[in-house]
């Protein structure tokens, strides 16, 4: 795993992604928390902060998190998502090779969170990263799935120029926090 | 050639954005694809996509029947037609019978093949791009000049002026804003659409499946924020099985844009959510538009295995000099050229096929093992049966198939050229010849050919005879080249013949589509050089040698002139090219190099033929350094030299400034002397130095080696 991990952060980072690993979910939820407060995510549009449900929240005190970032809510709407500076959201899958994210993103509030917002932070199971692509494919279904998204980095072009500009219709920084152990301390 | 061609390839030329630009960009893309390559076996990737996709295209019923089957079983509707305008009416009729005011787009190329922008916007419905630069071009009222990078030949100023004109006045020429811009603008559209119409990479027949990959992310928007979603899917992006998705992901982004992975892949399969709940609708229209009839043309079959990478454009000496404009409004480069052939008419790709200049870059970059140059070829072969031969061409080549009348020809014409002739040269060429002199000088016709030399060429008669074809650029022009190869081959104690009976070797008219001329040219031949029993057949010309070892085989192939193949396998079992020869017999022990020679700084030119067809790169440069040279390796060096045989004195613009490259790259090494495989790049690099005025030596192997080997 650290030699996958590593080969993971050294591809995720080469496309601008920051790539962050915490021991336990208390951690990463401080970490989160702390960034979202930093970023300045706030009541106001433009500045909410748009959480849509997934495993890493079971267990989580949302009130409690909430108290803490005001701006920050765990209902996604469309709306919402479209005035939120910050989207959070957990993926499924790690590939190594590429440095990628995979999810099941059928789910609309999964994909509202990682496209509308600035900033998009994945969560991903430190044990759900796979070294390539063949191994994702053993694992990603469309006869279950249906709509399956890789992510690589932020969202990127070219088109001006050649020069190469972060940021265009999708989120323009992506943090990626890998979590050893999602059952973690509560 | 029209004018209004010519004029396109000259505003091109001129066009120093463009030309800068595509430049930069096709030098800087070979050395980051080969790193995005890095531990990727691309040979066999690509042999797996040329499998898989090879497969699919051979069964497009069967797949579009399993995929309409799967994708309807989860909601999708899908639609299969062959005909362009029924894919906008369906379209329309969508759109209209859903009140449907505004409607964003993510990349499609089929989309743009049928036209459709226009045709919704003419009904009154707003059509957006959302790909940043399809959105520029369509602000712009331009088409695309480049399959993956569609505004690659605007400036950032130009971008400027664009968004200022048609959306919002004072914006400045900075790329981050002008990006930041450009989000701003579209999210609204995005938000307010009611119809999101994409491509799709491929699609998936045993899932029913539709991959789609961009970097910006719109696509994602497009097929998440509309509650109607239409993919317009050209049935050769069909794929049997879900793992064939591997190689063509693996491939797709490192071709295209030297990516590992693009930002974004997203497989869609069936109906998803909308942001209300409710569920999306998803219309798949599968677009025929000839596809099938290509299926079941056994040559152009293989045109749809493209994966629409565009690495052909990238690696295209001729198109990083005129860009995407010249080939026409949708598909460009060199599957641009077939696909429009096929897609528009063949007529349609009459102009654009002759840009191509056969040096086949594109052929081995392409993830879909796509022989392009060969399939324009036969574009030119088609044409040419279709329209017939341009008069003056035919009596050209009436003379060629004479050898006596064109040898006899040739001498006069030694003669005529004597006034116009000085140290070896043509310099100037008078009224309409004088586009050939232009930009390079070129070689004086000898005054005694090759042929005539050998026959007072002394030799002691050898147990080992091996035959020469010299060709006519080292019979006519280079006769020193067949005296050196001699020489040599002398000292392995083996004896030449050269057959009398020898000519022209067709590759000129095959060139030009004139395949029964070519099919003439290689029955003298392989009458000639089969008339006597010898080991090798040897030539110093890699284009003649690529003829008698694979193109008289083709020709005669393409012509059903099956009668003939037997006698021309016999031949190419022969043929053998210079430097490996003497590579060969080096190894043997039969040739040894003098000892202890230092001979400086040289730097060597691959020739296309002879590196893409032949493959062969390290045997002249062995030995050249067991000869006591030290190679400089020049940039870009099997980048061709813009000679092309007869590409040259047809589009003298485009085979200038190939040639000024390939100048500039040779001074860059510091060596005073180039080396290569072919008198075609000997005439052309040599008449470019002496233009030029640079005191380079250009000269073929064969000449640098004969005074080196005991």
């Amino acid at each position: 795993m650290p030699a996958l991990f590593d080969t993971f952060k050294q591809r995720a980072e080469a496309v601008s992604a920051e790539v962050h690993r915490f021991p336990h979910k208390a951690a990463a939820l401080d970490f989160i928390v702390q960034y979202l407060q930093s970023a300045g995510v706030a009541n106001s549009p433009q500045s909410y902060a748009v959480w849509a449900d997934c495993p890493f929240l079971r267990g989580v005190n949302k009130d409690h998190v909430i108290a803490g970032v005001p701006g920050l809510t765990f209902t996604v709407t469309r709306e919402v998502a479209a005035g939120a500076k910050v989207g959070i959201s957990q993926l499924d899958w790690a590939m190594a090779s590429t440095g990628s994210l995979v999810q099941d993103s059928a789910p609309v509030e999964r994909r509202l969170v990682s496209t509308l917002p600035n900033i998009h932070i994945a969560i991903i199971e430190t044990n759900r990263l796979l070294p390539d692509m063949p191994a994702i494919f053993t694992k990603i279904r469309p006869e279950q799935t249906n709509y399956i998204s890789f992510i690589t980095g932020p969202s990127r072009t070219a088109d001006i120029e050649r020069v190469l500009t972060i940021g265009v219709h999708g989120p323009e920084k992506l943090i990626i926090i890998f979590v050893d152990d999602m059952a973690g301390v509560n | 050639m029209r004018k209004e061609f010519r004029d396109s390839i000259n505003t091109a030329l001129h066009n120093a954005n463009l030309t800068g630009a595509l430049g930069r960009f096709s030098e800087a893309y070979r050395i980051s694809r080969e790193k995005a390559y890095e531990g990727i076996d691309f040979e066999a990737v690509r042999t797996q996509i040329a499998e898989r996709k090879g497969y699919a295209a051979s069964h497009l019923d069967e797949l579009a029947e399993r995929f309409t089957e799967k994708a309807e079983a989860r909601g999708a509707k899908v639609f299969r037609t062959n005909d362009p305008a029924q894919v906008r009416d369906y379209i329309l009729n969508l759109a209209q019978a859903n009140d449907v005011k505004t409607v964003v787009k993510s990349k499609s190329m089929a989309s743009e093949e049928i036209h459709l922008n226009p045709f919704l916007e003419k009904a009154g419905i707003e059509v957006r791009e959302t790909d940043l630069g399809e959105w520029i071009i369509q602000l712009a009222g331009q088409t695309p000049s480049h399959m993956v990078m569609p505004a690659i030949h605007m400036t950032k100023e130009e971008v400027a002026d664009v968004f200022s004109d048609k959306v919002e006045a004072g914006q400045a020429p900075d790329i981050p804003r002008l990006v930041k811009f450009a989000r701003g603008k579209l999210r609204t559209k995005f938000l307010r659409a009611e119809m999101g119409i994409t491509g799709a990479n491929i699609a998936v027949a045993e899932t029913g499946s539709l991959v789609i990959i961009t970097n910006e992310g719109n696509a994602r928007l497009v097929t998440t924020l509309p509650k109607i979603h239409v993919a317009i899917v050209g049935i050769e992006k069909l794929m049997s099985d879900f793992s064939d998705v591997v190689p063509v992901l693996t491939a797709l982004p490192r071709s295209a844009t030297a990516q590992l992975l693009t930002s974004y892949v997203s497989i869609i399969t069936g109906q998803v959510p909308n942001t209300d709940g409710s569920p999306k609708e998803l219309h798949i229209i599968l677009m025929d538009n000839r596809r099938t009839e290509m299926s079941q043309d056994p040559k152009f079959k293989q045109a749809l295995q493209c994966i629409r990478c565009a690495s052909c454009l990238n690696v295209c000496p001729v198109f990083r000099l005129v860009g995407g404009h010249v080939f026409g409004k949708i598909y460009t480069g060199g599957i641009g050229t077939i696909l429009t052939a096929w897609f528009d008419a063949l007529k349609a790709s009459d102009e654009i096929q002759s840009l191509c200049i056969q040096c086949g870059n594109c052929t081995q970059m392409c993830p879909a093992k796509i022989d392009i140059p060969g399939l324009i070829l036969e574009l030119r072969r088609r044409l040419a049966v279709e329209k017939g031969q341009p008069l003056a061409q035919k009596a050209i080549f009436s003379i060629v198939n004479n050898r006596r009348l064109f040898h006899s020809m040739l001498r006069t014409a030694s003669l005529a050229q004597k006034p116009l002739k000085k140290d070896g040269f043509i310099r100037h060429l008078p009224f309409f010849l004088s586009d050939m002199t232009e930009f390079r000088s070129l070689p004086a016709i000898a005054e005694v050919p090759f042929r005539d030399k050998f026959k007072k060429t002394e030799q002691k008669p050898q147990k080992q005879k091996i035959a020469f074809y010299s060709g006519c650029l080292i019979d006519f022009a280079y006769p020193e080249m067949g005296e050196s190869l001699v020489k040599i081959l002398n000292k392995a104690g083996i004896e030449v013949i050269f057959p009398e009976g020898q000519t022209c070797c067709g590759a000129p008219a095959r060139f030009s589509g004139a395949y029964e001329v070519a099919a003439q040219n290689a029955k003298d031949n392989i009458n000639a050089l089969l008339e006597q029993e010898v080991d090798y057949v040897v030539s110093a010309c890699p284009t003649c040698t690529v003829a008698l070892k694979h193109d008289f085989i083709s020709t005669f192939e393409s012509l059903g002139e099956t009668d003939s193949l037997p006698r021309a396998y016999q031949l190419a079992d022969k043929v053998i090219d210079f430097s490996t020869l003497v590579k060969k017999l080096v190894d043997e022990g039969r040739l040894t190099f003098k000892e202890g020679r230092q001979l400086g700084k040289v730097t060597y030119h691959d020739s296309c033929h002879l590196k893409r067809t032949l493959n062969v790169s390290q045997q002249p440069r062995e030995l050249l350094t067991k000869a006591g040279y030290e190679i400089s390796e020049m940039f870009e060096a099997d980048m061709c030299c813009g000679m092309g045989g007869s590409y040259s004195l047809k589009l003298p613009e485009i085979s200038a400034p190939i040639l000024e490259r390939k100048l500039h790259n040779i001074k860059e090494t510091g060596a005073p002397l180039v080396v290569m495989d072919c008198p075609g790049c000997v005439m052309q690099i040599r008449g470019g130095m002496d233009k030029d005025g640079t005191a380079i030596k250009v000269e073929h192997t064969v000449q640098r080696l004969a005074d080196e080997l005991e």
